[in-house]
């Protein structure tokens, strides 16, 4: 679906150049960090409740068929319609068939990631149906042709004075003020007509549960229930991974939720629909329906270790906690999915060749491990990732563009780099002939890596003498 | 605390071994000093992490066996580094779970210890100050904190010196952006962390800036130097050294 | 789309591994609180996310309501007239309070009415201790949008139904085997912390909570 061709070191040149996003980024960065800290200033604690977010998340996961059909079972059976798309392209298709059947143009949507992985609302847009985000954030953005820098905060890129202005610009009658109290009523007043005139309700899903048939949905602001609720017609949308077994599992992944994205104890909605409008009730969708979306997500469950992705439950703290995301800002990455969990994820959908690049992207200095809420072993996926981009042998579950890297120049130092390393004379050599080249290294002309270490740094000098010498020569066993 | 070995390995690592070699020499002689018989094998070379990082297990388990050769007997394997104790201690494992050296490796990782955690956990190492009066800082690299657990042990024997007075980072748990090849390969993004970690030493007003980890050393120390800051990156082993002596 | 459908199955049944079953580390126990503590937690944590909580009991309730209102320049307040609280509304409403304005016809009929109406009255299903939190179950009498499109919603708690936990609410109560159509926690008036993340309250659903608590 995604065509997109990321140009990654222009983008993330451009980005690192813009100060003020740096800025917003990291005073944003750090309040979310430092509210999570403190709901989760118990650590043992935290450590217990993540190791229970982790085993349901396992579990749903080993049981994804079954689970999936139970799900479908349960919500056919409670009066929603089910429906199962394997690519972006189709899960559209859905959505405009059941748009059409009703002939509504004017459609509201709640904040939903998996419709901006399908390029919804510019699907429909094209189609002469108005697809409006409602979620505050989503709806600046959306304002000014954007697209999500950030899971959870989707308009963090952006400063109160540039969206004063974006505000000003863009909708009528609307005189500039930088007071947020403000530009909230603003806001409000605006959705508020489009909540009442919206034909068909867009959703996500945080979490739908089999065992019931009950899609539940997390929110502050009252948009997802307005979308949920107001309109005759609701389209949930959801990625295959995201069902759970039992309605029990429901909270203790709802406190790692709230509290990993925003370090909220609960947000102030937590809405569980379990079906459309029946005879007698007053308000409520007519019609309620489950768009089940794979694109690619069984072909990552299929592997064991990469299966662990599909754990997520797009909180975003791996976001708020990476030294890169923080610098970069999600844009950057070219994706919908930035950050730690998108440079996982995205190259296991998109391929290496287009987004294999994101992999690279990461010190692996585990900040996003630490802190996520069901334990993806985010640094063993990333370094996966960069051994599939030079491996030669592709199995059925090797990631799109296996080996695509494979070249001779790098796989020639790496074998002479593992020979020296393990050949003890040749080392030795190696040494004695970087000691005495050492003095001279720094006259010769900085190009390749030695020019990208020089931007910032000086360089290192190789010791007249090695460890392995001076240790012979004080007399330091060998055995 | 596990019983006091007679004899100990020193891992060297292959950044001090070619650029840093001071450093391993007063790690070994902290070890020394306290009756400790140091082996240094020969043999010895890298532990493989460059390869494993960047994508090449097949090459980085070529080395890593080279370094189970090295080390074969069965005493404790001092490392004066998070990031080369976290690769034997956490990832050879993984390394080798479908290979016939499996169980080897397991036991080779379960002899490890970073130098800090063996002086304080295993020594109990106490020490007295025989320094100036010097205000120092600290960085943790990403390994030392995260994968083994160290940071306490290395700040705990700093305290131990009574004219040092340890000023903690703002961004203490942020990574200075080193990251192995991620440094020349995500040069810019690299030079961003590093920028702003520099920054947040000079901010302390230390005279020095110490950590367990000639990767980030080297890295931290070339950008003070690159922008002429008279802050010199060290080594907290030949820190301890030299306080003691 | 059954295609679809078939294609995904196919793909997860024919990979299927078997994967060690891990063990699951039980919910660390807490012990259990008292009535008092439980209103107690409630209106503190409700409260602290703008929630106005007033402490009542049943004989009083509509008392408090009514100086509620009268604080409050309000257009109307959207009540049901056949639920519980509903009857005893519309047995003693004064002239100089807000007008009651029944929900009795389908949201089609009465949108209008529904999105310029200042105030609606609910009852609730329960509330949570520990998060602080309403849990409401709309019924055909107070449908859904009560507690959401009115400016100030008003709810009615007995202090007796709330529970320490959601995981307890859910297994005193049994929910996995009656879900409704729609089941809602709330924890405070409508916020939104989307501009530089400037947490501010009011946005699309209800500017102002008010939670009676009736103490029997």
């Amino acid at each position: 679906m995604t065509e997109t061709v990321v140009d990654f070191p222009k983008n993330f040149k451009k980005a690192l150049g813009d100060g003020q996003l740096r800025h917003n980024l990291r005073a944003a960065m750090d309040t979310l960090g430092m509210r999570r800290r403190t709901l989760f200033s118990d650590l043992d604690v935290f450590e217990k409740l993540r190791e229970r977010g982790d085993a349901i998340r396992q579990r749903a996961l080993r049981q994804l068929p079954e689970l999936l059909e139970r799900l479908e079972q349960k919500c056919t059976e409670n009066g929603m319609q089910v429906h199962w798309a394997e690519t972006p392209a189709e899960a559209n298709a859905i959505c405009l068939e059941i748009i059409q059947k009703h002939n509504a143009t004017r459609v509201i949507k709640g904040k939903s990631m998996v419709s901006e992985e399908m390029h919804l609302n510019h699907f429909l847009d094209e189609r002469g149906i108005e697809a409006l985000e409602t979620d505050l954030g989503e709806y600046i953005i959306q304002l000014d042709h954007e697209t999500p820098s950030h899971i959870i905060v989707p308009a963090i890129h952006k400063n109160r004075d540039q969206i004063a202005q974006l505000f000003h610009d863009k909708i009528p009658n609307t005189p500039y003020t930088e007071v947020v109290e403000e530009l909230n009523a603003i806001a409000r007043q605006v959705l508020r007509e489009k909540f009442f005139a919206g034909e068909v309700g867009v959703s996500g899903v945080n979490f739908a549960v089999a065992e019931t048939g009950t899609l539940c949905l997390v929110e502050n602001e009252g948009n997802g229930r307005m979308c949920t609720t107001a309109p005759p017609v609701h389209i949930a949308i959801m990625g295959i991974e995201k069902v759970l077994e039992r309605l029990e599992d429901v909270p203790p992944l709802l406190r790692l939720l709230t509290g990993s994205a925003t370090g909220q104890l609960i947000t102030t909605y937590f809405n569980m629909i379990s079906s459309p409008r029946k005879p007698g009730e007053k308000d409520g969708p007519k019609e309620v329906h489950l768009v089940l979306l794979d694109n690619g997500r069984s072909k990552i469950w299929a592997d064991p270790e990469l299966r662990h992705t599909l754990k997520c439950i797009r909180c975003g703290t791996c976001l708020n906690h990476c030294p890169v995301y923080t610098r970069l800002g999600g844009h950057a990455y070219g994706y919908v999915y930035p950050g730690p969990i998108g440079s996982i994820l995205t190259p296991q959908i998109e391929g290496l060749k287009n987004a294999g690049a994101m992999a690279t992207a990461s010190t692996f200095c585990g900040a996003c491990e630490e802190v996520c809420p069901v334990k993806i072993p985010i640094t063993d996926i990333l370094r996966r990732l960069r051994t599939e981009s030079y491996d030669q042998d592709e199995t059925p579950n090797s990631v799109k563009d296996h080996g695509h890297k494979l070249n001779a120049t790098e796989s020639l130092t790496w074998k002479g780099w593992a020979f020296s390393n393990a050949t003890p004379w040749f080392n030795a050599l190696n040494a004695k002939l970087l000691g005495l080249a050492g003095p001279l290294l720094p006259k010769l002309p900085a190009v390749g890596i030695v020019k990208k270490w020089s931007q910032s740094r000086a360089l290192p000098t190789f010791a007249a003498k090695s460890l392995h010498v001076l240790a012979k020569e004080k007399g330091i066993r060998d055995e | 605390m596990p019983t006091r070995p007679e004899k100990v390995y020193f891992f060297g690592t292959c950044l001090i071994d070619l650029c840093f070699p001071q450093a391993g020499m007063a790690g070994m002689e902290l070890l020394q000093r306290e009756g400790i018989q140091v082996v240094y094998p020969q043999k010895q070379s890298c532990c493989g992490q460059p390869a494993y990082n960047s994508g090449f297990p097949d090459e980085a388990r070529t080395v890593a066996r080279q370094q189970i050769k090295a080390f074969a007997k069965d005493y404790p394997i001092i490392i004066p580094s998070g990031s080369c104790g976290g690769m034997l201690r956490h990832h050879y494992p993984k390394l080798f779970a479908d290979q016939p050296e499996a169980a080897e490796a397991q036991r080779f990782a379960s002899r490890v210890f970073e130098l800090n955690e063996f002086l304080v956990t295993v020594l109990d190492l106490k020490l007295e100050d025989r320094g100036q009066p010097i205000k120092v800082t600290w960085h943790s690299s990403c390994s030392a904190l995260r994968e083994m657990k160290v940071i306490d042990h290395a700040k705990s024997l700093l305290r131990q010196l009574k004219n040092v007075e340890l000023i903690e980072l703002q961004r203490e748990r942020e990574c200075c952006g080193f990251g192995g090849s991620f440094s020349v390969k995500q040069a810019d993004i690299s030079s961003a962390m590093v920028v702003d970690k520099v920054a947040d030493i000079e901010q302390t007003g230390a005279a020095v800036v110490l950590s367990g980890d000639y990767g980030c050393l080297m890295h931290i120390g070339g950008a003070l130097k690159h922008r002429n800051s008279p802050i010199p990156a060290k080594h907290v082993a030949e820190f301890l050294l030299e306080r003691t002596q | 789309m059954s295609e679809a459908r078939a294609n995904i199955l196919n793909r997860l049944r024919h990979s299927a591994r078997p994967q060690p079953t891990i063990t699951e580390p039980e919910a660390a126990p807490a012990p259990p609180l008292s009535q008092a503590d439980k209103v107690a937690q409630l209106k503190q944590r409700m409260e602290a996310m703008h929630a106005e909580v007033i402490i009542t009991n049943s004989g009083d309730w509509t008392t408090a309501l009514k100086a509620v209102l009268r604080q409050r320049s309000l257009n109307g307040l959207l009540y049901a007239p056949h639920s519980p609280i509903g009857v005893m509304l519309s047995e003693g409403w004064d002239s100089d309070l807000p007008p009651l304005v029944a929900y009795e016809q389908s949201v089609e009929d009465c949108k209008e009415r529904l999105f310029t109406i200042d105030a609606g009255i609910t009852s609730t299903q329960g509330g949570l201790a520990d998060v602080g939190a309403l849990i409401l179950w709309p019924t055909p009498d107070e449908p859904r949008l009560m507690s959401l499109a009115p400016a100030v919603h008003i709810a009615v708690l007995e202090a007796s139904k709330i529970h320490d936990s959601l995981a307890s609410a859910m297994r005193t109560e049994r929910w996995a085997e009656r879900m409704p159509t729609n089941a809602l926690l709330i924890s405070g008036p409508s916020k939104t912390a989307d501009i530089e993340l400037v947490l501010t309250f009011g946005v699309h659903g209800p500017k102002e909570l008010i939670v009676l608590v009736l103490n029997d």
